[in-house]
């Protein structure tokens, strides 16, 4: 069973904002609770990438929360952002975690993560009727495109471990 | 109120409490944590009203991650505890939580009886087929041949199956989750906790410590090809024979919930002493 994105209905541009609004906070509470992780199993490296992380999809949160001026997207998005599998499309996969993992591997959960929006995004921007849906959603694709882009050359930075990236010299199984 | 202003009256986020989980990265639990806040929010329940009542393990430290009232018992001895809450106090929501080790070996005999009972509350065992918090033993649910250092070459044993332990017992409603499902678990223990009597959820949450191999459970688990039934026969022939990753609701029963009537037999407790008295 495979994480798709879910597909909220977005009947007008405030929904759009409001639904691109809670994809961005969702990311925001998913990097933190990961760096929460790698805070307890001591991985410090970690821990201020998925800060980072978290840092740039609040801002681009509070930019978008801008757009849409006095309209309460907070209210909107809880009543309409209700993704149908799971979890919304920026949200790095819990489930891929590991005490010892690198910063590799946190930008390919970040990679994922944007793609899966640009694809949300994307798919808005083919099925909306609304002019100004359709403009708002291939402006964010445009952004997306670029985080997908700007991740890319992030990873240029960390290239990819070893295959003995999990080796661990102290493991915890305490039984041996 | 509409039902959907209902629904928004509480979100997720306010069943969490500022306690910091220690599970480890990538451990099925913390999905589970956010099927549990998601069911809450989803039924409306004020946090005040739950109860999340624990054994011992990894499983058992969920009490601590909500914000609803919490009971972190004693190893296995989470539902005797649940049982006695739920009898006194039935207008509260009675949420049990334990894992395989907890609930399956030390607390086996009180699930037995829990079923019998059925008592109006929910039980979800968060099932990694290993005792995680001691460090990878196995657990009534390891497979025969899964090899630990401690049981080389693995136990031999058949596992326990608990579905069908579920079933002969009473319990009242029956249904195996995922825990990589957050939303569709989440459902399910609406389902489960709206259902009068004795509820229970198995969900499969991989322990990536210790059986890295359940990472492959995301690509084994598929819905279950028919929905819940009410027939004990027909459930006992199906949970028999599923394959183990058999997800949604299996069966939901209709027999009627044990509650004696509260007040009751209410004694001074003063009174009660001075018989004991040498």
């Amino acid at each position: 069973m495979t994480k798709t994105p879910g597909t909220p209905k977005v009947a007008s541009l405030n929904d759009l904002l409001s639904v691109a609004y809670q994809i961005e906070i969702d990311a925001v509470e998913r990097y933190n609770l990961l760096a929460d992780q790698m805070e307890t199993h001591n991985n410090p490296e970690l821990v201020k990438v998925f800060r980072d992380l978290a840092r740039a999809e609040g801002i681009h949160g509070e930019e978008i929360r801008r757009l849409a001026g006095d309209f309460d997207v907070v209210t909107r998005a809880r009543q309409i952002a209700n993704f149908e599998r799971g979890e919304s499309p920026e949200e790095a996969e819990l489930g891929s975690a590991h005490y010892m993992m690198t910063p590799w591997h946190a930008l390919q959960l970040s990679l994922a993560g944007e793609k899966r929006a640009l694809a949300y995004f994307t798919s808005i921007v083919e099925t909306a009727k609304d002019p100004k849906v359709k403009t708002m959603a291939a402006e964010l694709v445009e952004e997306e495109a670029e985080h997908v882009n700007l991740v890319h050359r992030l990873l240029r930075r960390y290239p990819k471990p070893s295959v003995t990236w999990a080796d661990d010299m102290d493991p915890p199984v305490s039984q041996e | 109120m509409s039902s959907v202003e209902t629904r928004l009256a509480t979100k997720p986020a306010d069943y969490k409490s500022d306690v910091k989980p220690i599970w480890c990265p990538g451990c099925g639990d913390y999905h589970v944590l956010m099927s549990f806040t998601r069911a809450f929010a989803q039924l409306g329940l004020p946090p005040e009203q739950i109860v999340v009542v624990s054994g011992i393990g990894c499983s058992s430290r969920i009490p601590a991650y909500t914000n609803c009232y919490g009971f972190h018992g004693v190893h296995g001895r989470s539902l005797a505890i649940a049982a006695g809450l739920k009898v006194t106090r039935p207008d509260l929501t009675v949420v049990v939580a334990s894992g395989d080790g907890d609930g399956y070996s030390i607390g086996g005999n009180h699930f037995l009886h829990a079923c019998r009972r059925n008592i109006d509350m929910t039980y979800v065992v968060m099932d990694n087929h290993i005792y995680g918090m001691t460090k990878g033993q196995p657990s009534p649910t390891t497979e025969p041949e899964f090899d630990t250092a401690l049981s080389p070459g693995g136990t031999g044993v058949r596992p326990f199956h608990p579905l069908v332990v579920a079933l002969a017992s009473g319990a009242n409603f029956i249904a195996r989750c995922f825990s990589g499902e957050p939303n569709e678990t989440a459902d399910v223990l609406a389902e489960a906790i709206k259902h009068p009597g004795f509820s229970f959820v198995e969900i499969l949450s991989p322990c990536v410590t210790f059986r890295p191999d359940e990472k492959a459970w995301k690509e084994q688990v598929h819905p279950a090809s028919v929905g819940p039934t009410a027939d004990q026969g027909k459930a006992a022939r199906r949970l028999m024979t599923d394959d183990g990753f058999n997800i949604g609701i299996l069966y939901r029963g209709n027999r009627a919930p044990f509650q004696p009537a509260v007040g009751a037999s209410d004694t001074d407790l003063s009174q009660l002493e001075k018989g004991f008295e040498l």
